[in-house]
């Protein structure tokens, strides 16, 4: 799941860094992640992984990192 | 310096962003973001989604609650005799009417630039 994300993150998160690079705690939107960039990912994983984010996961807190990204999918795919 | 018992917040977007997520994820994108009145009186043009997309954002600073997840259909940009106005829905509905008893909104943008000013007066 986490190369699933960075995958995302790399093709539609219009990061400053590499995405491949960062590390599963790097605050997204230091590297410069936009709330319409959040949209685009969230997206693709919903497509990837068959799910959808509820609206109390759509905040800032969801797509702050990668861990905070994962953890939200991995629950929803557990659901 | 914002007035007492008011509250202001806004929000750049790049219209690029948006024609570029338009172009990417198509209908999935804008049936997420937008309600169907925004998509009918914008045209899914990306300079005037873009201004409602930064009216969204302004409405969620304004809120201050990060910890709060929103869903951006329940704030709705709607056209009233050619100005944009602000529609709250659901929980956001709920939020500011505990707290604001008026609301207003600006949009503007460029080719390239979308952005959005709310304010609002707090409930005594």
């Amino acid at each position: 799941m986490d190369n699933a994300i960075r995958a995302a993150l790399a093709q539609y998160g219009k990061l400053a860094v590499d995405a491949s690079a960062l590390g599963r705690e790097d605050d997204l939107f230091a590297k410069g992640f936009t709330s319409n960039a959040t949209v685009n990912v969230m997206l693709a994983l919903e497509d990837e992984y068959d799910v959808e984010f509820a609206e109390s996961d759509l905040k800032k807190s969801t797509f702050a990192t990668i861990a905070s990204i994962e953890a939200v999918l991995q629950r929803l795919v557990a659901a | 310096m914002t007035p007492a018992g008011h509250v202001v917040g806004c929000d750049l977007t790049e219209v690029a962003d948006v024609a570029e997520s338009i172009a990417t994820f198509g209908d999935a994108y804008l049936r997420r973001v937008y309600t169907a009145l925004e998509i009918e009186q914008t045209g899914a043009a990306a300079e005037r989604l873009a201004a409602r997309f930064a009216a969204k954002e302004a409405v969620v600073k304004l809120l201050a609650e990060p910890d709060i997840g929103t869903d951006p259909h329940d704030v709705e940009v709607v056209l009233t005799d050619g100005v944009p106005t602000l529609r709250l829905h659901g929980t956001v509905c709920e939020r500011a009417a505990a707290r604001w008893d008026r609301i207003e909104l600006s949009l503007s943008h460029t080719a390239t630039t979308a952005m959005a000013v709310v304010i609002a007066r707090e409930v005594p």
